[in-house]
C-alpha cells in the first residue's frame, strides 16, 4: 500500500530508489543455556572469521593506504587467535557465544583503556568489533553504514559521525532518520555532501529492506511503496530539480546585486577536481590537517610546499584561504607529543600550540609564501584558528607577514574574539567566523554532544548577535568577514548573514547552487530586514519563523 | 629457553603500523614468542591485541622469549622479531 512519510526536509533534489536501513548495535540477550559445546564454539569462532574477513575485503578494496592500513589493523584484531582461545574458553565454561564474545572483547577494552594515550582510543574499536562480532553470532546484520552493491537510499534511526566517516555518496541517493532536527549531525552532513535529506520522519524505520521509495527534500516528505507509474513522474520531477540547480551560475550576489563570495571548504587538492568552474570564486578554508595527520615526524618544508603549491595552482588564481595547522589535545599529533588533557576542547589547540611551538608553525608559514611564489597568479590569505585575544592575532600577523604573506586574518571561534573584534581588526585583514566552535564556547555546549544539539543551532540569536559584532566591526573598517562554519551552508540562514553584514561564505561544494539561488532571491534591504527580525528574537525557532 | 631483551625502536612505539608489521611477522613463525614489558603480564607476539595491550613506547624494554630446540628454531624467530622491534618500523614504506 502506497504511504506517506513526513519529516523535516533538508536540502533539495527528489530521489527514487531502494530503502537499507542501517542496523544499530546488537542488543545482548539474557544468558542461555550452552547445549553442544562445539555448536557454541564453532558458532563464536564463525563469527570472529566473518568479522574479519569482512574487514580484510574492505581493506583490500580501500583507495588509500591509510585506510587500508586501519582496516587491516582492525581485521587482526578481530581475528587475534588469542582472542578466540579465551572465547572458547568461556564457552568452555558454560557461556553462550554472544556473552563469550562480549566478555572477551571487554576484557581487551579494559587492558587498552588502562593503557591510556593512543591505545584507550583504540578501545572505542574495539566496542565496534564487539557488537559486530555479536550480531553476527545472533544472526543479525552487522551495524553500521550497509553496503548492499547498489545505490540506495539510507535509512537510520540517527547517524553518528562514526557511521558516516567514508560515507559512499556515489551509493547513498538519499538520507532518512527517524529521529535528528533540522541541525542534528545527519542534517550538517547531508547539506554538506549534497544529497537530499529527510530528519525527523517518524515510521522510516518501518519500512522493509528493499522497499521502493521516493525522498523529496524540499517537501519533507518520503513516499513509500508507489506504483511505477508514480515512480517515473517522481523521478522526472527529480531530474527537472537538478537541471534547475545544475543551471546556477555565476558569482554569489543578491538579487540587486549586491556580491557576497561564495567560497569552498577544502581538506586538499583534490577536493577541487572538477569544481572550478566559471562559477568558482575560490577558497574560503583550506585546512591543511591532512598533510600533518598519523605522522610521526611533521612533513618536510619540500612536501608542504608542493601540496600548497598543487592547491594554489587548481584554484586558478582564485583567493585560497589557508588555515594554519588546527592540532591540540583534541586532534593529537604525535610529533607535538601533547599530553592529554582533562578537557582538550578548553586546552592547549589551534594557534596556542603554535604559541608553545612556534617551529612548526613557522615552518608552515614559510613553506606556504615559498608555494604562493611559485604560482603565477595565486591569491594566497592565511590565519589562524583559536585565536583569543587580540595580542595573539598581531603575534600570528607578525609572524606571518615576516615570512612574506601579505593578508593575514584570524578565525573568530572564542567569544572573547568577537566582542574585541574592532581591536583584532585594526591588526590583521580579515576575520573568518567558524561557526560551530564559536557556538561551543558559546553556549559552553560540547559539539560532539547530540544531545546539546539545540544550544549549538546556528539561528541562535546570540551567536548572531556575537557574528553581527564580528561584520559591524570589519564594515566599520572596510575589512572582510566571513564565515567558515556549518552555519555558511544553510540557504535560508544565509540572507541573515549577509543583512548582517558578512561578505563571504565558505561552505562544501554540493550546498553552493542552494546557497546562491536563496541568495539571489533577496535584495539586500530584504537581508538587512530579515537579519534584525532574527536578532531580535528569542529563539532559535521564533528566529527561523521570523526569517521566513 | 631462547631470550633477548631489546629496545623498542619505532618511533609510535609498538602500535599503528609496528604492531601489525610485528604481529604478522610472529604469525608467520615456526614457533610460539611471547613479549614481556616490566609489570605486565606476557602476551603471544603473534597476538595484536595482545601485543597493543602492552602499551610499549619508543625506548620501552620488551623481552622475548620462546622455547629453543635443537635446530635452534626458537632463537632463530626471538632473533628475527627483535630485530624488527629495534628497528623504526615506521620509517617502512607502508605496504597497502
Amino acid at each position: 500500500m502506497p504511504e506517506s512519510l513526513g519529516g523535516i526536509g533538508v536540502g533539495v533534489g527528489i530521489v527514487v530508489g531502494p530503502l537499507v536501513r542501517m542496523s544499530g548495535p546488537p542488543e545482548l540477550p539474557l544468558p542461555r543455556p550452552v547445549g553442544d559445546r562445539s555448536t557454541e564454539v564453532a558458532l563464536a569462532q564463525d563469527a570472529l572469521a566473518t568479522v574479519a574477513a569482512e574487514l580484510a575485503a574492505r581493506s583490500a578494496k580501500a583507495s588509500d593506504s591509510t585506510g587500508a592500513e586501519i582496516l587491516d589493523a582492525l581485521s587482526m584484531m578481530v581475528g587475534d587467535p588469542t582472542l578466540g582461545e579465551q572465547v572458547e574458553d568461556l564457552i568452555c565454561a558454560d557461556t553462550d557465544a554472544p556473552h563469550a564474545l562480549h566478555a572477551a572483547f571487554e576484557g581487551y577494552r579494559e587492558l587498552l583503556t588502562q593503557a591510556g594515550g593512543y591505545m584507550a582510543e583504540r578501545a572505542q574499536d574495539l566496542a565496534d568489533l564487539r557488537d559486530r562480532a555479536i550480531a553476527v553470532a545472533l544472526g543479525l546484520a552487522m551495524p553500521g553504514v550497509p553496503d548492499p552493491g547498489h545505490p540506495f537510499v539510507l535509512a537510520a534511526t540517527e547517524l553518528s559521525p562514526a557511521d558516516t566517516a567514508g560515507l559512499d555518496t556515489t551509493r547513498v541517493l538519499a538520507i532518512v532518520t527517524e529521529a535528528g532536527g533540522p541541525t542534528s549531525h545527519t542534517a550538517i552532513l547531508a547539506r554538506s555532501l549534497g544529497v537530499p535529506c529527510v530528519v525527523g520522519c517518524a515510521g522510516v524505520m518501518g519500512v522493509v529492506d528493499g522497499t521502493m521509495v521516493a525522498v523529496d527534500a524540499e517537501a519533507g516528505v518520503v513516499e513509500v511503496g508507489m506504483v511505477a507509474e508514480r515512480q517515473d513522474e517522481l523521478r522526472a520531477r527529480g531530474l527537472a530539480v537538478a537541471a534547475e540547480l545544475a543551471a546556477v551560475r555565476g558569482p554569489g550576489r543578491t538579487a540587486d546585486g549586491h556580491p557576497v563570495q561564495l567560497l569552498r571548504n577544502i581538506g586538499s587538492a583534490a577536493d577541487l577536481d572538477g569544481a572550478v568552474s566559471e562559477s568558482f570564486e575560490g577558497v574560503g578554508l583550506f585546512r591543511t590537517e591532512f598533510l600533518f595527520l598519523d605522522r610521526t615526524d611533521p612533513p618536510s618544508f619540500d612536501e608542504q610546499r608542493s601540496a600548497y603549491a598543487a592547491v594554489l595552482r587548481a584554484a586558478r588564481g582564485r583567493k585560497v584561504v589557508v588555515r594554519t595547522l588546527d592540532a591540540g589535545a583534541d586532534k593529537p599529533l604525535p610529533f607535538l607529543a601533547m599530553k592529554p588533557e582533562p578537557n582538550p576542547a578548553l586546552g592547549v589547540r589551534g594557534l596556542r600550540v603554535g604559541r608553545r611551538m612556534p617551529d612548526v608553525l613557522v615552518e608552515q608559514l614559510a613553506a606556504l609564501a615559498a608555494a604562493a611564489a611559485e604560482v603565477d597568479g595565486a591569491e594566497v590569505w592565511v590565519m589562524a584558528p583559536m585565536v583569543a585575544t587580540t595580542g595573539e592575532a598581531a603575534w600570528f600577523a607578525e609572524l606571518a607577514r615576516k615570512e612574506g604573506l601579505g593578508t593575514v586574518g584570524a578565525m573568530v571561534e572564542v567569544p572573547a574574539l568577537a566582542l574585541h573584534a574592532r581591536q583584532v581588526l585594526a591588526e590583521v585583514d580579515f576575520l573568518s567566523i567558524g561557526t560551530n566552535d564559536l557556538a561551543q564556547y558559546t553556549f559552553a555546549a560540547d559539539r560532539m554532544d547530540a544531545a546539546l544539539a539545540d544550544l549549538l543551532d546556528p539561528w541562535q540569536p546570540a551567536l548572531l548577535d556575537l557574528i553581527a559584532r564580528c561584520a559591524g566591526a570589519g564594515q566599520a573598517l572596510g575589512k572582510p568577514v566571513g564565515i567558515c562554519g556549518e552555519a555558511a551552508a544553510d540557504p535560508r540562514l544565509a540572507p541573515v548573514l549577509v543583512g548582517l553584514g558578512v561578505t563571504s561564505l565558505s561552505m562544501a561544494g554540493p550546498a553552493i547552487p542552494l546557497v546562491s539561488r536563496s541568495l539571489a532571491s533577496h535584495s539586500l534591504a530584504d537581508c538587512q530586514n530579515l537579519a534584525q527580525l532574527a536578532l531580535s528574537a528569542t529563539s532559535p525557532e521564533a528566529a527561523r519563523q521570523a526569517a521566513r | 629457553m631462547a631470550q633477548r631483551i631489546v629496545t623498542v625502536g619505532s618511533a609510535s612505539g609498538l602500535h599503528a603500523r609496528p604492531a601489525r608489521l610485528f604481529v604478522k611477522a610472529a604469525a608467520a613463525l615456526p614457533v610460539t614468542v611471547t613479549v614481556t614489558v616490566a609489570g605486565k603480564p606476557p602476551a603471544k607476539a603473534a597476538s595484536m591485541l595482545g601485543v597493543l595491550a602492552l602499551g610499549a613506547v619508543q625506548g620501552t624494554e620488551v623481552t622475548l622469549a620462546a622455547d629453543d630446540d635443537a635446530a635452534g628454531q626458537g632463537q632463530a624467530a626471538v632473533d628475527q622479531l627483535a630485530d624488527l622491534l629495534a628497528a623504526d618500523l615506521d620509517a617502512v614504506a607502508p605496504d597497502a
